[in-house]
């Protein structure tokens, strides 16, 4: 992604607490090179292949994020409780989110590395919402994000919550990753 | 000058700047990068993609690649990994690859970067790897970054970081047998929860912590990534020292750094380890936390000794020390976490007999030294869990599938718990075999 855009829109994949690396990419699929595009998309398929049904597209769960044989969700957004991407070091979570068609995160916090890796690699934006947003969004809910007022419309509810704004990480989004931002900083000679 | 952690500290050094304070952000300079078989390659394209095809890394000295995790596989894709970090080590004339199927090969990074010399303190470690925050019980700042970052570092040897505030755990008392490390994270991940240090670091301080020997403090700085820590620091004293005197091969020079008098912490907690009992974390959540006498007598079907957090030498010891002269009533897999430690499986003796010798009389099975089924792998790696099966492991996470199949349920322990449980094949305190 380079430059987030203002506007966002799309469907919702609603997920708990604590979603770990491997649940968002299984170890076993990790023998894909992300660098190589072809084995970029598999990840796609893979994605959140690890989460427990019951846990899968809340509140009710047993709502699979894709069907087995498709590369892409039909979702743009995931709204998660606390802790997402805890775990793995793993790069290969953020990228797994990207390649399925995710854009937007939204969770109530991050674990930190996989914060890093999604905001250094430029795949999604990460957003924190001030409310428990995962107890109020449901799997399928139409959303819209005003990503410059950092506010979420869910047009299927109508209600609008407030998300905090993104701050230090959002030059580096804009500028598409840490190496486009290091060149904007001169930390590296283009 | 105002106090700083430890960690500050050779933060503030690594930016080239007399003071930082927790929440800055600082562009610092990197002592060695770490890479392995799952996110080098990655690695290595984000480093191609950004410099050039031709470019050379930022110092060949500085950059380690420990192949451990897919080694022992038929699959295609893994054994093509190993190809990528070969081919990369030639052309970039690294000295420090541990190729696989050669006498260098190690094993678990982790472990593997201690013993051939590459952890000293006061030193900036970064790895693609979240448990490379081991290396913080050598007093020196280890992190876990992924391949995008990597491919940053290759290229100029700098990153960015915020500075962590630090949290402090002091352990008083004296640690009784039937503890080890192992126990005491558990208990402090347990009370904090596994986001109770998303962004900070964790300094592990007190008599209890210094009375450990490098091995154990290794096991507390490993699994500080499990409550979300950034790094996990322990200050060098002589064990510290002579571990890395006696290590330091290639005579790179060091600079221990210490937590100033006065220095703020964030959180202090202290614990009075002669207190504590055996923990164990119950599936699926490395917080989850119970004492051994509240779950014991629970049904397993596996037992697990290996991986970066329990497969060191002390590891071993403990177990054997529970499992001499008994046989296994369910499936046991043991796992030395490198070469080194096979070897002295092989060598090191307990009532006449070798460590390995001791496993294998009890009916264990052994494997060869890899990340083996610690976070599940290709399906035929050595003790994956396969089916929906219940195990207890010496390993660091049970979220839902780490160690193979999505339903099978993992039980987090020390060694000695899960050599007592391997011998009744039930959750069982470590206590009723240690006379």
């Amino acid at each position: 992604m380079s430059k987030i855009p203002n506007e966002i829109t799309g469907k919702a994949y609603v997920l708990g607490d604590n979603v770990d690396t491997d649940q968002i990419i299984p170890a076993e699929y990790l023998t894909f090179n992300p660098a190589i595009p072809e084995e970029y998309k598999q990840f796609g398929k893979y994605a959140l292949s690890s989460v427990p049904p019951a846990q899968s597209g809340l509140p009710k769960g047993n709502i699979p994020f894709h069907t087995d044989d498709e590369f892409v969700s039909p979702y743009t957004f995931i709204i998660a409780g606390k802790n997402f991407g805890c775990g793995s070091s793993r790069e290969h979570a953020p990228v797994a989110l990207d390649a399925a068609g995710i854009k937007v995160v939204i969770a109530e916090f991050y674990a930190r590395i996989f914060f890093r890796n999604a905001v250094n690699g430029g795949y999604l934006v990460p957003f924190e919402c001030t409310d428990r947003l995962c107890d109020k969004v449901c799997t399928g809910d139409e959303l819209k994000l005003d990503v410059l007022n950092c506010k979420l419309h869910n047009l299927t509810t109508k209600e609008i919550y407030p998300l905090n704004p993104l701050g230090e990480i959002a030059p580096i989004l804009n500028a598409g990753g840490i190496f486009a931002y290091a060149k904007q900083v001169g930390m590296l000679k283009s | 000058m105002p106090a700083m952690t430890l960690t500050e500290k050779i933060l503030a050094k690594h930016a080239k700047t007399d003071f930082v304070e927790p929440g800055q952000n600082i562009w610092i300079d990197v002592d060695i990068l770490m890479t392995h078989d799952v996110c080098g390659p990655g690695t290595i394209g984000v480093f191609k993609k950004h410099f050039g095809k031709a470019a050379k890394v930022w110092d060949p000295k500085k950059i380690v690649i420990i192949p451990d995790h897919y080694i022992f596989t038929a699959d295609k894709m893994a054994n093509r990994n190993i190809d990528v970090l070969r081919e990369f080590s030639q052309e970039q004339n690294l000295p420090y690859y541990y190729d696989v199927g050669t006498e260098k090969y190690k094993g678990v990074c982790h472990i593997a970067l201690p013993e051939e010399g590459h952890t000293r303190p006061g030193e900036v470690l970064l790895g693609t790897d979240s448990h490379t925050c081991t290396a913080g019980a050598f007093g020196e700042f280890a992190t876990g970054i992924g391949n995008t970052d990597a491919g940053f570092v290759m290229g100029t040897g700098n990153l960015w970081l915020k500075v962590p505030p630090t949290m402090r755990f002091v352990f008083e008392g004296t640690l009784p047998p039937y503890l080890m490390a192992k126990d005491l994270i558990l208990a402090v991940i347990g009370d904090i929860g596994c986001d109770g240090a998303t962004y900070k670091a964790m300094e592990f301080d007190g008599p209890g912590v210094f009375a450990l020997n490098m091995e154990e403090r290794m096991t507390l700085c490993n699994m500080v990534i499990e409550a979300g820590g950034k790094n996990g620091v322990i200050a060098p004293d002589k064990v510290t020292l002579d571990f890395i005197d006696s290590r330091n091969k290639h005579k790179v020079p060091y600079t221990p750094v210490y937590t100033d008098p006065g220095a703020k912490f964030i959180y202090e907690k202290v614990y009075d380890i002669s207190k504590l009992q055996p923990v164990v974390a119950k599936p699926h959540s490395p917080d989850n936390k119970a004492f051994v006498s509240e779950v014991k007598g629970t049904k397993l079907d596996r037992a697990y000794i290996g991986s970066c957090t329990g497969g060191k030498m002390t590891d071993f010891r403990a177990a054997a020390k529970i499992m001499h002269g008994h046989s296994v009533k369910i499936d046991t897999f043991v796992v030395p976490a490198t070469t080194e430690v096979a070897k002295g499986l092989k060598t090191e003796k307990m009532h006449g007999k070798t460590l390995e010798q001791i496993f294998l009389d009890s009916g264990a099975k052994m494997g060869e030294a890899s990340c083996a089924a610690c976070l599940g792998g290709p399906s035929d790696t050595f003790g994956r869990l396969n089916q929906a099966i219940r195990c207890i492991s010496t390993t660091n996470r049970n979220f839902p599938g780490r160690m193979g199949h999505k339903e099978a349920e993992v039980f987090l322990a020390s060694p000695l718990t899960v050599a007592a449980s391997a011998i009744t094949g039930m959750i069982t305190d470590p206590r009723e075999y240690l006379a």
